[in-house]
């Protein structure tokens, strides 16, 4: 198999068994709805189909065993309780597996030969004898199939058939009654144009196999009141039909005609298709016969084989149909397409900057113009990765039923705004500190159920994870109705731990921030989950990897809610420029409220500044980047804003807006705090990016520290 | 007295169309038009079949053809879902995969 199709495969094999997992939890608990067991069936069933066209025999008998046992409970024989759901989550899991051997390239060997044969045992429990096609799928046993042989049926009505009180569907369902149906193709194909179509005539058509321990005259005898309205043919029970079916739906998707796929799965030699095509040119009756009525009529080929085959053509068009639309693209070549965008952007700044110099006003009529569609671009660039943050979300469930599970409580998961996108590059690295904060919320936050109900809450936990949009960022919520944070336990810890002195006094803000120092837990137990070391300082270190940010709000037995609140991307911003001396600086242009001249009014020895009356922290930039003291005239201040607070930037000039392609750091500035990353300007030089939040805690803590040592 | 046997199709904005009782012949050229007629008045149409009480073949053969020349043409067609009985005949004609799945949005 190709590196396209595998990557293919493997992609939409991982979104099935998604879909197959939610559709199992929800099973659990809203009782066994047909509509979830339709959807695990569908799942299973797909996947297996998938897996059959590379002959990947390790997922197709094993999710034909699984089918088995889901259409049992499809028809209501197996009653769904919670091991019936975790046996079939721990299949999932398995399948998993092996869809995680396809993307090593080893699919041919089990990563986990005991757990399936354990899990094989299990489920044949559950669906002692398979039937049919599962014969068929597994292959190799063509004594088997033969015993099991079956009677191939070929219907074709009358059009006036349905007008005559018969209907095509009750006759299939008749025949469901005298045996099992193990293959059914509907041929769709006589149908008629909707403007042409005579809604009362029937121009339906079946193949169908039919296993089934009557005899064939009693089979007849079950058509003799349609007899005058449907034409039946019937052809007795064959064993190399089965064959040859196993090996055409087999084979991989690719538009063919049924000649050819006939004859590639050996049903038919090329000379008997150029026979059997000769004569169908040779048919002086218009329109000419089908190939497939001209290769029965001469007994080449045995109908159900041909029906095979036009199912197999009839999927490649559908399939074709929907990959026309989407088009999927190697990840790679889109970073490559947002790294051009960039260089553009750069370029475009760059032409900007000599225009402008050169005044004159065509030309930078047409800049202007050229620039907004440049804008247009890096917009739809951007656009292009981002993708729903319900693909983070989507694993929670199932997390969050075993973790609750383990631990022997009852939580409740509600998941809203799943639809939230972000840049997919942010997804990937959400996956695991999100997946700490649920577990952490889970093992520490919500109480077990014996203490719920003891402080009058409902026994049931919950658990809520939310996304929306909030101006450029994106908000994660993640809230639980626990216990709430205890802030003196939280700072016994500390003080315990040698974090904080014993006598510090703190803000609640300040507590909180404790949770995120290395090596910090208030676990009393540890538990295998979330006491394993990797701490919260962990998860607040990758969110702020991604310019993001944690808060945590709390409430006393009421529980806690952490929001994390992301940029939208990581590639591209709109920035703001200033500079010290001749070295340009840029402003994340969302953090910017206002800029205003350095009056009188500042407090040097406090750092204050009051804008409007009110007094403003403010910071000298040239002083965090060790800069000679200020000898100018006029300084200009930045009001930024981070959440709540505002502070002031002093800077010596204002440059005006950018767009600044984001690069990372090299590894000299990595201790520099004050910068998050640097970008390169329209003149190609290079310039820092100012990172908002930690001059906004500078500047805010510089003016309480000066309060405090005053009082 | 048996509840009269009836059919009724209610598209109160363009491009979402719910159909109300039996798919049957005996209301099949009324099934004809409401959904050919809803098909020409948009671009993207969603068919709600939960209210379906019983579809035979004439049902089932209108909305194969629905199917396709929505995607002939192309338009998108999405089932918003499908009752009971629907899911049933589909089933039994194992034309799911060819139609699709209520929820998803089917291009041409």
């Amino acid at each position: 198999m190709d590196n396209t199709a595998r990557a293919t495969l493997i992609f939409e094999a991982r979104e099935l068994l998604a879909d197959m997992e939610n559709a199992l939890l929800e099973l659990e608990t809203q009782g066994g709805s047909s509509e979830l067991i339709n959807a695990a069936f569908r799942a299973a069933h797909t996947i297996k189909g998938s897996a059959g066209l590379f002959e990947l025999e390790l997922i197709t008998s094993f999710t034909q065993i699984l089918e088995n046992v889901l259409e049992r409970c499809r028809s209501g024989q197996l009653k769904v309780d919670p091991d019936f759901v975790s046996l079939l989550l721990q299949c999932c899991d398995y399948l998993a597996a092996l869809v995680d051997a396809i993307e090593r390239q080893t699919e041919h060997d089990d990563p986990n030969p005991e757990l399936r044969a354990q899990l094989l045992e299990r489920l044949g429990i559950l669906a002692p004898q398979s039937r049919g096609l599962t014969t068929l799928a597994r292959g190799k046993s063509p004594e088997s199939t033969a015993a099991a042989g079956h009677w191939h049926l070929s219907l074709r009505f009358d059009p006036q058939a349905m007008q005559k009180g018969l209907d095509p569907l009750a006759l299939v369902e008749h025949l469901r009654e005298l045996g099992t149906i193990i293959y059914l193709q509907t041929r769709t194909d006589l149908i008629p144009p909707a403007d042409q179509l005579d809604p009362e005539r029937c121009y339906l058509a079946f193949e169908l196999g039919l296993s089934t321990s009557v005899a064939g005259a009693t089979l007849e005898r079950a058509f003799e009141l349609s007899r005058d309205y449907c034409e039946v043919r019937m052809l007795p029970p064959q064993s190399r039909v089965a064959d040859y079916i196993q090996v055409i739906q087999g084979m991989p998707d690719s538009r063919r005609r049924v000649g050819e796929l006939l004859v590639a799965s050996g049903a038919l030699t090329q000379e008997q298709l150029q026979d059997a095509l000769d004569s169908q040119a040779a048919a002086s009756r218009e329109p000419p016969p089908r190939l497939g009525e001209v290769l029965v009529r001469e007994q080449l080929v045995a109908a159900p084989v041909i029906a095979a085959a036009l199912k197999k053509q009839q999927s490649c068009d559908e399939r074709r149909v929907v990959d026309q639309r989407l088009v999927k693209v190697d990840a790679q070549k889109l970073d490559q397409l947002i790294d051009l965008v960039g260089e553009l952007v750069i370029a475009s700044e760059g032409a900007r900057v000599t225009v402008g110099r050169a005044r004159v006003p065509e030309m930078m009529e047409a800049m202007s113009r050229l620039g907004q569609i440049v804008e247009y671009v890096r917009d739809r660039a951007l656009d292009m990765r981002m993708v729903p943050i319900g693909e983070v979300f989507q694993r929670f469930p199932r997390v969050v039923r075993d973790v609750a599970k383990e631990l022997g409580k009852d939580i409740q998961l509600q998941i809203s705004g799943a639809e939230t996108e972000l840049d997919k590059s942010m997804v990937d690295k959400l996956a695991d500190p999100l997946l700490h904060i649920v577990r952490n919320a889970i093992d520490h936050g919500i109480e077990p159920v014996s203490e719920r109900v003891a402080a009058g809450k409902r026994a049931q936990g919950r658990l809520r994870l939310h996304a929306f949009h909030e101006s450029a960022c994106i908000v994660i919520e993640i809230a639980d109705d626990g216990r709430g944070l205890r802030r003196e336990k939280i700072l016994a810890k500390a003080i315990e731990r040698g974090l904080v002195a014993a006598d510090a006094e703190l803000t609640d803000a300040q507590v909180h921030e404790l949770l995120f120092m290395p090596g910090f837990s208030t676990a009393e137990v540890v538990t295998n989950l979330s006491g394993r070391g990797v701490g919260m300082d962990v998860v607040k270190r990758s969110v702020e990897e991604l310019r993001g940010e944690i808060e945590i709000a709390t409430r006393p037995g009421q529980g806690t809610r952490l929001r994390i609140r992301l940029p939208l991307t990581l590639a591209i911003i709109d920035g703001f420029q200033v500079a010290v001396e001749d070295t340009v600086y840029v402003i994340p242009l969302e953090s910017v409220v206002e800029c205003v001249a350095m009056s009188g009014a500042s407090d040097d020895s406090h750092n204050l500044f009051s804008l409007r009356g009110e007094p403003l922290p403010y910071i000298r930039l040239r002083e965090i980047f060790d800069a000679a003291p200020f000898d100018g005239a006029r300084e200009s201040l930045v009001v930024v804003s981070h959440g709540e607070q505002r502070v002031g930037l002093v800077v010596d000039r204002l440059i005006g807006d950018t767009q600044a392609v984001i690069k990372p750091l090299g590894s000299i500035f990595r201790g520099t705090r004050a910068v998050s990353s640097s970008t390169i300007l329209g003149d190609g030089s290079v310039a820092l990016i100012l990172d908002v939040p930690t001059l906004v805690g500078r500047a805010a803590g510089a003016v309480s520290a000066g309060a405090s040592a005053r009082a | 007295m048996a509840m009269t046997a009836m059919f009724n199709c209610l598209e109160p904005r363009n491009g979402v169309l719910t159909l109300y009782g039996e798919l049957t012949l005996r209301h099949a050229k009324q099934v004809h038009e409401c959904l050919f007629g809803a098909l020409q008045r948009t671009k993207a149409l969603e068919v709600d079949l939960l209210n379906v009480t019983h579809l035979d073949g004439a049902g089932l053969q209108l909305l194969v053809v629905l199917h396709r020349e929505a995607l002939a043409s192309g338009k998108s067609l999405r089932w918003l879902g499908f009752s009971l009985p629907v899911q049933e005949a589909l089933e039994l004609l194992q034309l799911s995969e060819l139609l699709g799945t209520p929820g998803a949005v089917l291009w041409s």
